[in-house]
């Protein structure tokens, strides 16, 4: 075990390196200059030269990169080139919308697939099973951002219920905050559970036939019990697992419906960040992603190992 | 600031007893008839930082603008220099020496005195050699800055500038303090009517009324600013009634449904932002006159108007809006013509038309004119590869790098028609005549002259055919309808809320 997670860790070392490695090189290849970005059309040569000088950008190329690896070692995320800001605060900011409202997602996919997927394995060819795997196909079928712009119309517009996008602020107070993540949670949601609520009811479906089942079937127990105790169960255990694999679906989705419902998320931050430039704050949210699905990944692996002992022997 | 809450907090208090008192007194009708002290301004980007000294983006002045930074001089809502903290000034007879009387009691939102020594605090540092001012070329004619008395500043110039007083109306002269200098990009002090509260990053930032300006007091006592890039969801926050005014909005199609709704007021204005088909003129083949006038003649203005603009835009025949004194009307000197057009090609030894490239930047003005303009050319026989680049490499190889064929953009900086006569710059395109015209326009104060000697430029540029000059991008705001005092045009990139209130 201890040789097997060694591995994991130097793993996790080496994809946090070679994404740093990439990031950069893709910044440095892409042409555009931070510095005529933020004085735009009507700069001077010279206006532009000194703030290259004043952002560090007439450095080498060796010196920066090395300045900005080191500094990450040390904590130091440097300093963002439009927001005159600490890359790490920029990104904690973001981080304390975009991970609840993820968050929340995940709860609220889990919430509506698991129940709706038990339900349809439950009647299986009936009108039910029908109507679930129509809801399935079209929560497939439909664009996350269009129905993010639907909810809007109806619930902002129409019936004024909520604002049309935009966050208080955690400072506002923990229900405000929670009502203004609630409309763009439903919509990063529902396509993901309408993956998960098929993934249940296929993973059910295979439980209800196996010869544990037949046999509380066969003892007379409820059908409604037979589902909670014995199938669910047994079924839970693909369903957690694309569930941790949507995880990361939800953060890289977020930034669709971050843009729509105007939230000012981690998404958000680095589409800002593209657009204007800022090589500092993109490269180090980039890296901070990749690290972050990697380390992800690895703990699923040892989850994994820990329940089931088999990786641990062939990996 | 424990103390401003409790102050707050008491006015509150009173004010909901006078509230009360009044509403006992008179009947809750009265009561009701209070307008609203609050105003919240949607805008598409977000300022990167509030410091306009330091930046080229629009929105860091469509924020600060007036509410909260005072230049020396300023633009108002019809285009004209008007007193900022200075409140007159004098101009010597050769038009070298500039002396401005700023306003007594002026002071800056931390409460120190704006004065003399801040001004030459702020134009030397815009004009120093370690300057990062978006706009430096501004202050490239200032000789010196002397401040013989506390209200007193005088600007020597090494050559007459005729648009000084103009540029130093710009957000980028902006009057700054020494101590809060460095830290204006996300606290900014200036000496506004309306002071910074607070910046939620990537959603909003407040401003508030500055209790201690030394002016008339703006009637709103707190102006949020949202940030909404999303065009169908700013069109949702409108419709919901969450942001009271959007100006600059460019969701041109969503114009009709919002004048069928009583609730709200459309208004359709003009900017300075003429739109152009930016042309190399240095490189094959439009690097003859012909090639460029008969591409004059593919276009058809009038089509790309109602496509990309739903209707609402002029046309332009040279690079000046139609709004301002000085305009020559040279839109009928190459009408729509494509048999003229093929016949100009081929003069030029291009009977079949020829390939280039179109680059455009990412706004949607740009990215759907090119599109149009595409199909016009290719009706004439030139194919156009269109080619939509991000901002920053736009940027980095068409204007600085000059690495391009043709391209699409909107220059918005007022009065810039000068940019003709710089060297370098990414047109390619040099003329002693429009230059010599430009040195005369210099020496020039009288008004009338002044405007002849404009039409004359325009004229040059047009015959050259320089650019393609496509129409002038209008600046339509939606607002409730209760919002009155909202600018029609923008003379200048500002939201200037100082005379909004609500009816």
């Amino acid at each position: 075990m201890l040789a097997f997670l060694a591995r994991r860790l130097l793993t996790l070392a080496l994809t946090a390196w070679l994404a740093t490695l990439a990031v950069f090189a893709v910044l440095e290849a892409i042409p555009g200059d931070p510095a005529l970005v933020m004085l735009g059309t009507g700069a001077q040569p010279e206006a532009v030269a000194a703030l290259r000088h004043q952002m560090g950008l007439d450095r080498p190329w060796p010196l920066r990169y090395a300045g900005w690896v080191g500094g990450m070692l040390h904590g130091d995320f440097g300093t963002s080139l439009t927001y005159a800001r600490p890359v790490a605060g920029l990104v904690a900011d973001r981080l304390a919308i975009t991970l609840p409202l993820a968050a929340l997602a995940l709860v609220l996919s889990a919430g509506i697939a698991v129940p709706l997927g038990l339900f349809a394995a439950g009647r299986q060819g009936r009108a039910g099973d029908w109507a679930v795997m129509a809801f399935g196909q079209m929560g497939i079928a439909v664009p996350g951002f269009w129905f993010a712009i639907l909810l809007i119309l109806l619930f902002s517009v129409r019936l004024g219920w909520f604002s049309a996008g935009g966050f208080p602020g955690w400072e506002a107070g923990a229900g405000p905050a929670l009502k203004a993540l609630l409309l763009p949670a439903v919509a990063l949601a529902l396509p993901e559970a309408a993956i998960l609520a098929r993934i249940t009811r296929t993973a059910a479906l295979d439980t209800l036939r196996e010869e544990y089942v037949r046999t509380a079937v066969a003892k007379g127990l409820p059908r409604r019990v037979v589902l909670r105790c014995h199938v669910l169960p047994n079924a839970l255990i693909p369903v957690a697992t694309i569930l941790g694999l949507q995880f990361s679906f939800l953060v890289a989705g977020a930034v669709v419906v971050e843009n729509v419902f105007t939230l000012p998320g981690l998404g958000r931050l680095l589409y800002q960040a593209i657009g204007q430039h800022d090589l500092i704050v993109v490269q180090s949210v980039v890296v901070l992603l990749a690290v972050t699905v990697v380390a992800v990944n690895a703990l699923v692996d040892i989850a994994c190992a820990a329940i089931d002992p088999r990786p641990r022997v062939t990996a | 600031m424990p103390n401003r809450q409790r102050r707050a907090a008491l006015s509150i208090t009173m004010g909901a007893a006078l509230g009360l008192a009044c509403a006992l007194a008179a009947g809750p009708a009265l009561a009701q008839a209070a307008p609203r002290t609050d105003l919240v301004v949607g805008m598409r980007l977000e300022p990167p930082h509030l410091d306009p000294t330091a930046g080229a983006a629009a929105a860091i002045d469509e924020v600060t603008y007036a509410n909260l930074f005072e230049p020396l001089t300023r633009i108002d809502a019809e285009g004209k220099v008007v007193p900022g903290l200075a409140e007159k000034w004098e101009v010597s007879a050769d038009g070298l020496t500039y002396t401005f009387h700023l306003r007594k009691g002026a002071t800056f939102h931390d409460g120190s005195a704006a004065d003399s020594a801040d001004v030459k605090f702020s134009l030397d540092r815009a004009r120093g050699a370690d300057s990062v001012n978006a706009q430096k070329g501004y202050f490239a004619a200032v000789a010196g800055v002397e401040a013989p008395d506390a209200q007193t500043v005088v600007v020597t110039l090494s050559r007459p500038d005729g648009l000084f007083l103009f540029h130093m109306a710009s957000g980028d002269a902006a009057i700054v303090a020494p101590e809060s200098a460095g830290t204006n990009k996300q606290t900014p002090v200036g000496t506004g009517p309306f002071k910074f509260e607070r910046w939620v990053a990537g959603d909003r930032v407040v401003l508030v009324r500055n209790p201690d300006y030394d002016g008339p007091k703006p009637a709103l006592e707190r102006v949020t600013f949202r940030f909404i890039s999303d065009p169908a969801a700013q069109v949702a926050a409108l419709k919901a009634g969450d942001i009271d005014s959007f100006p600059q909005f460019d969701t041109y199609e969503a114009l009709p449904q919002f004048r069928d709704d009583g609730a709200f007021t459309v208004m359709v204005g003009t900017t300075e932002g003429e739109t152009i088909l930016g042309t190399n003129n240095a490189r094959k083949p439009f690097d003859d006159v012909r090639v460029r006038r008969a591409m004059a003649h593919a276009i058809d203005r009038k089509t790309l108007i109602d496509g990309v603009l739903f209707g609402n835009g002029a046309a332009i025949g040279s690079h000046f809006p139609p709004h301002r004194a000085g305009y020559v009307d040279l839109t009928g000197l190459y009408p729509y013509d494509p048999d003229k057009a093929k016949a100009l090609l081929a003069q030029a030894g291009y009977p079949d038309g020829f390939e280039t490239t179109l680059r455009l930047p990412p706004p949607i003005y740009a990215r759907r004119s090119g599109e149009l303009i595409a199909a016009m050319l290719a009706e004439v026989g030139v194919r156009v590869k269109v080619e939509p680049v991000e901002w920053a490499p736009w940027l980095e190889k068409v204007f600085k790098g000059k690495d391009y064929d043709l391209t699409l953009i909107a220059h918005t900086e007022p009065l810039d028609i000068d940019i003709y006569g710089r060297p370098d710059y990414y047109f390619n395109h040099r003329s002693e005549r429009f230059n010599a015209v430009g040195a005369e326009l210099d020496r020039t104060q009288d008004a009338a002259k002044r405007n002849a000697l404009y039409g004359e430029q325009q004229r040059i540029l047009a015959e050259d055919a320089v650019n393609g000059f496509l129409f002038m991008l209008p600046s339509a705001t939606v607002q409730k309808s209760g919002v009155q005092g909202m600018w029609v045009n923008r003379p200048i990139q500002a939201n200037d809320v100082t005379g909004v209130r609500w009816k």
